[in-house]
């Protein structure tokens, strides 16, 4: 299941934008990647909680990070991306800013995250890297989306 | 030329392990849940083994083989009873009925091979 | 080639479950004063067919156990000796052993021997009398073969005259001990053992004469044939979660019911609201020719079911697609294109629900274990108590029935322990001693009611409001029995003091109505002091389609199911009136009916505000009514229900979700709690 402990050399991720942050997930929890299509509303939902979309079959809920952490201008066009992610079995998707890139990092790579200045709680965050004189932010995708903060998941019923 | 078996028995389990069993070998297999079943069948077509169970729902072994025996096509069919109770009493039964041999269960697929292929060579 | 017994392992657990429930069925409808031979039969053959099974499998536990159960049957039924209710008690408590070695064997567990042990010696001492040497004797002797039958001609067996004289006919005559096959060479020697127990030689025999169950066959015995077949697939069986296709057999004894056949029923009920000619033609459990020719049912993994109805549901949509596309056809195409699609459509439906009868159950696999459960109870609590079935036949779709289990017996044993009253109380009562419990199931609509009713003292208004007080459970201002009764359902109101040994184990009725609730169901409860209660729970009758009203509001698809909606209008002006604030009543024949917007309940922006602009929908709930205000209707359609709660959670007023013609989701409202969010003031206007 996790990838973590079976490599200490280096693994996969994904990076993306919000804003102009860049930010990297883990790419074994990226079930695939999207254009982004209009969503059914939910009623009572937070802001960041656009909707949900058929993704063949399944009604998958659709969040905007963007508007969640307030980063950049929530905007839709035909560039506007949805990661689709697999997490705890569920089926989530995300909408960023752009994708750029799967990158690979080995630990020694790794700086601790900021306590200040990400939009992200750090509890969220795994680490920083420098790619190309780029900072990019590791995010703890599995724990953010599965947080209580997120709401995405009901938490009474675990 | 594949032979022909028919296997009674109203167990699921214990048919699909015979089945499987005697495809493995090469026979064709037909099933049939009870003595009932089995004789509507043997009403229409010949086989070159049958093995009944005896005790079933409907009609049991038996009387199964008794009412087989009654049918031209089967009056030389290997008709082998599967029990549990080998007795002397039970084997004087099967002959009665017209039984040609008899096998207690629980047997294993290596014996029910075995038989199968002693019965029809 | 070998053959690999565990394959069927799972096949023989599902049956020897089935042979159990039927034997528990039986034992408890016999009448001991003038036992039934068919049914002393039944039992006899259920014992005797998972006898059969655990040797072939090498389940020796429960080989030993229905081996001296099927001997003592054998007694009873050939009259040789007389059955008692301490035999049936016997056979009961054999039967909850045999069930828990079965789940031990299921789940790998290693097995009690000891309980086993003490379970063969009490059925042994009460079958005492039997002649051990024969039953030694009949273990011992592997196969053989009549040497010849006297009712044939001579020459029937020419068979195997002619063998006889190169080898293998010395086998199947007299001369087996002689003969070099290995599982005969122990038979001489068991036979001249003294006798042991019957279980200890059944252990023993099947030790020394069939010790090779799970050992591979030899390469050598079946190549030959073999190469003639040899791709002969074996069907695999996983070993959980297994569907039986088939034709019912005669319902049990003690539960009276009408339609034993699974797909009419179910014909019946969903095509109630369907064109009359439409006939479906649902096949008649054609069978298999892999598995068997005649048998009638076959055995399938419920995942695989599941797949095909997620797989039927994709067409369904696929084929409201293609309708879609084809109504920007043109002309002569566009005609023989629509009656194409049109046939298509009819048949997609056709399979949809003849895929989803294959998960539809008769109720009656839940409600076969109450007669136990309610014996074991009475006979603990020394009450007097008959158990009623009735609509036992009543389908229910399999993930429901299964999850009713455990409320269902929190229902009733909370009945026979609170509800009923002692022998005594009830004659003083005037009533009669036996106290009279009744199960019910019924169609209703698009809707399963199952009822639990008894004729005890009914529910104590002073007693449950004392508790609710004392629990500090919220409590209104002198409330109606209806909201007294509900308190029951408060969590936390099952305390300590009142948990007795049978209802009470820690499980409070807030649990039974959270299960409930969670199958899309609900529990209302009726009682009168003195004359008895019944508990009613009304669910879906399947979790998967719904036949609904597409409703539209701004951008949005919603889904109404049908059966809630009374009808649906465009109201005049003149009809709406506006009470203080905002809230609206609808007058429709003499009556007012609370408007509830459904844009403002789902936040969404409307194509009118103006009521009389929109369209009124009124929907009728099991408590209240109310006008659903929209911009539109859609369309009447059937549709697959998809949860939300897979991978989001629930949403309040929304009972899930479905894809829509275009690949769109549309909402399916829950038209139940919508009406808890209607004005109370308002409702107040109208006489519910």
């Amino acid at each position: 299941m996790d990838a973590s402990s079976t490599t200490d050399i280096s693994k996969e991720y994904l990076t993306f934008t919000l804003g102009d942050e860049h930010y990297a997930i883990d790419i074994l929890m990226v079930k695939e990647i999207r254009g982004y299509e209009s969503v059914t509303k939910i009623a009572n939902a937070p802001p960041f909680i656009k909707g949900v979309i058929n993704l063949r079959g399944d009604i998958v809920p659709i969040i905007d990070l963007r508007i969640k952490f307030n980063v950049g201008a929530a905007s839709y066009d035909e560039f506007t991306i949805v990661i689709v992610l697999h997490i705890h079995n569920r089926i989530v998707g995300i909408v960023v800013d752009g994708v750029s890139d799967v990158v690979s990092l080995s630990r020694d790579q790794l700086r601790p995250p900021p306590d200040f200045g990400v939009a992200f709680d750090s509890r969220y965050l795994l680490g920083l890297a420098t790619i190309n004189e780029q900072m990019i932010i590791l995010v703890d995708i599995n724990e953010l989306i599965s947080s209580e903060e997120m709401g995405l998941f009901a938490f009474d019923e675990k | 030329m594949s032979k022909q078996v028919l296997i009674v028995d109203d167990s699921v389990s214990v048919r699909q392990m015979v089945e499987a069993t005697l495809k493995s070998a090469g026979y064709i297999v037909t099933a049939a849940k009870d003595g009932l079943e089995a004789l509507n069948i043997c009403k229409a077509r010949s086989f070159d083994f049958i093995l009944t169970d005896q005790n079933m729902p409907n009609m049991d072994g038996l009387t199964f083989i008794k009412s087989t025996r009654e049918l031209p096509a089967h009056l030389r069919t290997p008709i082998v009873v599967l029990t549990t109770e080998a007795s002397d009493a039970m084997k004087a039964q099967g002959r009665a009925a017209g039984a040609t041999g008899w096998m207690v269960k629980p047997f294993d697929p290596a014996k029910l091979l075995e038989i199968a292929k002693k019965v029809m060579g | 080639m070998s053959i690999d017994m565990q394959q069927f392992h799972a096949v023989f657990f599902e049956e020897s479950q089935e042979h159990l429930e039927e034997m528990e069925q039986l034992l408890l409808a016999l009448d001991i004063e003038a036992p039934d031979s068919e049914m002393l039969n039944s039992i006899f053959r259920a014992a005797h067919s998972i006898k059969g099974g655990s040797g072939i499998f090498g389940f020796d536990a429960l080989g030993s156990v229905t081996h001296i159960m099927e001997n003592l049957l054998d007694k009873i039924r050939k009259g040789q000796m007389a059955i008692s209710s301490s035999m049936v008690d016997l056979f009961l408590r054999s039967v909850d052993q045999l069930k828990d070695i079965l789940h031990s064997y299921r789940t790998n567990e290693s097995i009690d021997w000891a309980s086993v042990h003490q379970l063969t010696q009490q059925l042994e001492l009460v079958t005492s009398g039997k002649n051990q040497q024969e039953a030694d004797l009949e273990k011992k002797q592997g196969y053989g073969f009549f040497p010849k039958t006297e009712s044939l001609p001579e020459d029937a067996y020419g068979f195997f005259d002619k063998p006889a004289a190169d080898d293998s006919f010395g086998f199947f005559d007299d001369t087996v001990e002689a003969d070099g096959f290995g599982f005969f060479g122990d038979l001489p020697a068991a036979v001249g053992q003294p006798a042991q127990s019957a279980t200890e030689s059944a252990r023993a025999a099947s030790a020394a004469v069939f010790g090779f169950f799970e050992e591979l066959l030899e390469p050598g015995n079946t190549k030959n044939a073999s190469e003639n077949n040899p791709g002969a697939g074996i069907p695999a069986f996983s070993p959980h979660n297994i569907v039986e296709i088939k034709n019912l057999p005669d319902p049990p004894v003690t539960i009276p019911t009408a339609s034993p056949v699974a797909v009419d029923s179910f014909e019946k009920t969903v095509s109630e609201k369907k064109d009359p000619e439409q006939k479906q033609p649902i096949p008649k459990q054609k069978p298999a020719d892999h598995v068997s020719v005649e048998s009638s049912s076959i055995r399938v993994d419920v995942a695989k079911v599941d797949q095909l109805i997620n797989l039927v549901g994709e067409i369904v949509i696929t084929q409201s697609m293609m309708s879609l596309l084809g109504k920007s056809l043109e002309g002569a195409l566009a005609e023989k294109f629509q009656a194409v699609a049109n046939e298509l459509e009819r048949n997609t439906r056709e399979i949809q629900e003849a895929v989803m009868s294959i998960r539809m159950l008769p109720v009656s696999f839940v409600f076969n274990r109450f007669p136990r459960v309610v014996r074991d109870l009475s006979t603990k609590l020394g009450k007097q108590i008959e158990l009623l079935i009735e609509g036992g036949e009543t389908e229910l779709d399999k993930g429901l029935t299964e999850k009713l289990v455990d409320p269902l017996t929190h229902l009733v044993r909370n009945s026979i322990d609170h509800g009923i009253e002692s022998a005594d109380v009830r004659r003083a009562r005037g009533k009669n001693a036996t106290g009279k419990v009744v199960l019910r199931a019924a169609q209703q609509g698009g809707n399963i009611v199952i009822s639990i009713r008894d004729d005890g003292g009914g529910l104590n208004r002073e007693r449950i409001l004392a508790k609710a007080r004392e629990n500090n459970i919220p409590i209104g201002e002198n409330p109606r029995d209806e909201d007294v009764w509900q308190l029951i359902f408060a969590p936390g109101f099952s305390t300590a003091a009142e948990v007795t040994d049978v209802s009470g184990r820690g499980v409070g009725m807030d649990v039974v109505k959270r299960n409930v609730q969670s199958l899309g169901g609900r529990i209302d409860i009726e009682s009168r002091a003195g004359q008895g209660a019944i508990f009613t729970i009304h669910l879906p009758l399947t979790l998967a389609i719904v036949d609904g009203m597409g409703v539209a509001v701004g951008d949005q698809t919603f889904i109404v199911p049908l059966v809630h909606i009374v009808e649906s209008m465009q109201p005049a002006a003149k009809d709406i009136k506006t009470l203080a604030g905002e809230d609206q009543l609808l007058h429709v024949r003499n009556e007012y009916w609370p408007i509830l917007s459904l844009h403002k309940v789902m936040q969404l922006e409307p194509q009118f505000t103006d009521t009389s602009k929109g369209i009124v929908v009124l929907i009728e709930t099991t408590k209240y009514r109310f006008a659903l205000f929209v911009d539109a209707l859609v369309g009447q359609q059937q549709v697959v229900i998809k949860s939300l709660e897979k991978h989001y959670k629930r949403v309040q007023g929304v009972a899930g979700a479905t894809i829509m013609g275009d690949g769109s989701v549309a909402l399916i409202l829950d038209v139940e709690s919508l009406a808890l969010s209607v004005n109370q003031t308002a409702h107040l206007a109208i006489a519910v």
